[in-house]
């Protein structure tokens, strides 16, 4: 499979950990059925990114089904965190957001739906370590203005619309900045008390 | 007299009778409904009358062209929408002579200059299956055409310069498998869209047929079909081009680009007998070219500097794959030595695949392909350049050098 997947490599890494460009997500560990949702958005065009819709425009549901398992088995080292460039108070913000999130602007914890560690839970919800800020705030940005999409009802896109580009900011500066978990696995199906309906985390 | 008169009276009923259309549509043949579908997946209809994540024959997908953006149309069973009220009459009209129901001229994105070639029981078995889909009602969107182009009287013109009605005409002379494989590339493949160089006014210059072309707004070379030097399939085995065709993969190369659609939607699913009469056909038409001319471009201390910064770049990034000598390791590494496709005239294909890399289509005979990564992060416009220069020089290729320009000016091709 590793040969197969070859293509992936230069923008994710030779076992999907991830390189040196900021804007290129980790792979490895992340839950199958999240990373499939995303190899079918991207060859769907719902999820634009031209150099993907590329690469996956003619692959069987079957063969990426197959990708995703691929990636969601290994588990390579993640890299060193990034020294935070930002503020303490920044990254405290960050850090509530994260744990409690922010009840008086609706605004749910990202531990409540990608667990407590952050490693995501299967079939659906990704974890969010190992990833770098500009890639973290790219998202919810995308989120925000429409370029990512996911199954409705699209909570993602409910957060995403929730925060401030301050909360952005912080939200994607702390998480970039946690280290390596240390059972970097997902929580297993249904064991997190969801705050919103999710469409790719069907109950 | 009165037999006449009855046999005229019973002849009105039916045809006026509600029972007679719907019993005339209940007697589909099944066979002749899988026929339908069959051909009609070999004529690609799903690749331009579905949009992306759109229902299937719903229409919708716009078509870039140089004159604009054309909108493809709804050909589901909808009475109001697709064309459910159509008769087989009109949709034979259609296919063969590029005109709508109420007589109005159709756009020549619509390969109906090829279509014109399919026989009557084959354009009536293509209706058969379109009347059993799934009606979708979706309304068809306007045309997006720049002045004087939206004007489709334009057509007219069109049609006289470049259109031929008429249905295929077997050559005697020839066998029944190469009359099908004739029928078949020239009717609903309608390859010569592609593979015949398109003029300014968008027609396909006849004279030409065959001989290659840059296909407009893509960015992709359709190689030539004729010339031995291009894809010119003179010196594959008939086993080698059906594997390109169906599987997509081949020991002589891989299908990528346009191409890798084509096989995708329609050409995985041919029959043994059909992909073999293509391939017979196709290799027939590279016969009797004359012989290549050598490369003119002979090393200068220039070009050989080029050239071992090329071969660097190769054994570093190229070779674990591609083999030290080019060799490859078919047919999921394909060889680039002595590959038409690496050589060809136009230089825009290799260069594009090492910028953005690709994979093969998912088909039932390669169900996971190998991908080529992209390299457009790691390689500057000078590597690839260099890079593509020596893979088109290398082991007795016979490329031209390209320049760094051509690479950095492909960086901003259209992906997707």
């Amino acid at each position: 499979m590793a040969a197969r997947v070859l293509a992936c490599a230069p923008c994710h890494g030779a076992e999907g950990e991830g390189t040196s460009d900021a804007y290129f997500p980790r792979l490895a560990g992340k839950p199958a059925g999240y990373l499939y949702n995303q190899l079918i958005a991207f060859r769907d065009g719902r999820r634009k990114y031209p150099p993907m819709n590329y690469l996956l425009e003619f692959q069987t549901d079957d063969y990426l089904k197959k990708i995703a398992e691929y990636f969601a088995s290994l588990r390579p080292a993640f890299p060193p965190p990034v020294p935070p460039v930002d503020s303490k108070e920044i990254l405290a913000r960050g850090e509530t957001i994260v744990k409690n999130g922010d009840p008086q602007h609706g605004i749910p914890p990202c531990s409540a739906c990608h667990g407590p560690t952050l490693g995501g839970m299967e079939p659906g919800i990704p974890g969010l370590l190992g990833l770098r800020a500009a890639y973290i705030s790219g998202q919810l940005g995308g989120w925000r203005y429409g370029t990512r999409t996911a199954f409705a009802p699209d909570c993602m896109q409910i957060v995403a619309s929730l925060l401030t580009e301050d909360d952005v900011k912080a939200v994607a500066a702390y998480l970039s900045s946690r280290p390596a978990p240390a059972d970097p696995s997902f929580a297993p199906r249904g064991s997190l008390p969801m705050p919103l309906e999710c469409g790719s985390e069907p109950h | 007299m009165s037999r006449t008169l009855t046999g005229l009276l019973v002849g009105l009923m039916l045809a006026l009778s509600p029972i007679g259309a719907s019993a005339q549509q209940k007697a589909a043949d099944p066979a002749v409904l899988a026929k339908g579908e069959y051909l009609a997946r070999a004529g690609d209809c799903i690749a331009c009358h579905t949009a992306r994540e759109g229902k299937t024959f719903a229409g919708g997908l716009p078509m870039k062209t140089p004159f604009g953006t054309l909108y493809t149309s709804n050909i589901t069973p909808d009475p109001q929408t697709g064309i459910g009220t159509w008769t087989s009459d009109q949709f034979y009209q259609m296919m063969h002579n590029g005109r709508f129901p109420d007589g109005g001229l159709v756009y020549p994105a619509m390969p109906f200059a090829s279509y014109t070639k399919v026989t009557r029981e084959d354009s009536d078995a293509i209706y058969a299956y379109l009347r059993t889909v799934p009606p979708v009602r979706q309304l068809n969107k306007p045309h997006d055409l720049t002045f004087p182009f939206n004007n489709r009287s334009l057509i007219l013109g069109w049609r006289t310069l470049f259109f031929r009605e008429g249905e295929f005409k077997p050559d005697p002379t020839k066998s029944a498998e190469w009359n099908r494989g004739n029928y078949l590339v020239e009717g609903l493949g309608h390859c010569g869209m592609c593979h015949t160089p398109i003029n300014a006014l968008g027609g396909s210059k006849q004279s030409q047929a065959f001989e290659g072309g840059l296909i407009p707004m893509q960015n992709w070379y359709a190689p030539s079909l004729t010339s031995n030097k291009e894809t010119g399939l003179g010196d594959w085995t008939i086993e080698e081009i059906v594997d390109y065709l169906r599987k997509g993969v081949s020991a002589k190369g891989a299908v990528y680009g346009p191409m890798a659609e084509v096989v995708y939607n329609s050409l995985q699913f041919l029959n043994d007998d059909d992909a073999r009469a293509m391939a017979v056909y196709l290799k027939g038409l590279a016969q009797g070219g004359p012989p290549e001319k050598a490369s003119t471009s002979l090393p200068s201390a220039e070009s050989s500097l080029l050239l071992s910064f090329g071969k660097s770049i190769y054994d570093r990034d190229c070779a674990s794959c591609h083999g030290a000598t080019g060799q490859g390791m078919p047919p999921d590494y394909p060889p680039l030595a002595g590959n038409q496709s690496i050589q060809m005239v136009s230089a825009v294909n290799p260069i594009r695949m090492v910028l953005n890399g690709g994979y093969p289509p998912g088909t039932s005979g390669n169900p996971m392909p190998h991908g080529m990564p992209p390299f457009a992060q790691k390689l500057s416009d000078d590597e690839v350049a260099a890079v593509v220069t020596y893979i088109r020089t290398a082991w007795g290729n016979r490329g031209e050098p390209v320049s760094a320009r051509q690479a950095n000016e492909l960086r901003a091709a259209t992906l997707n």
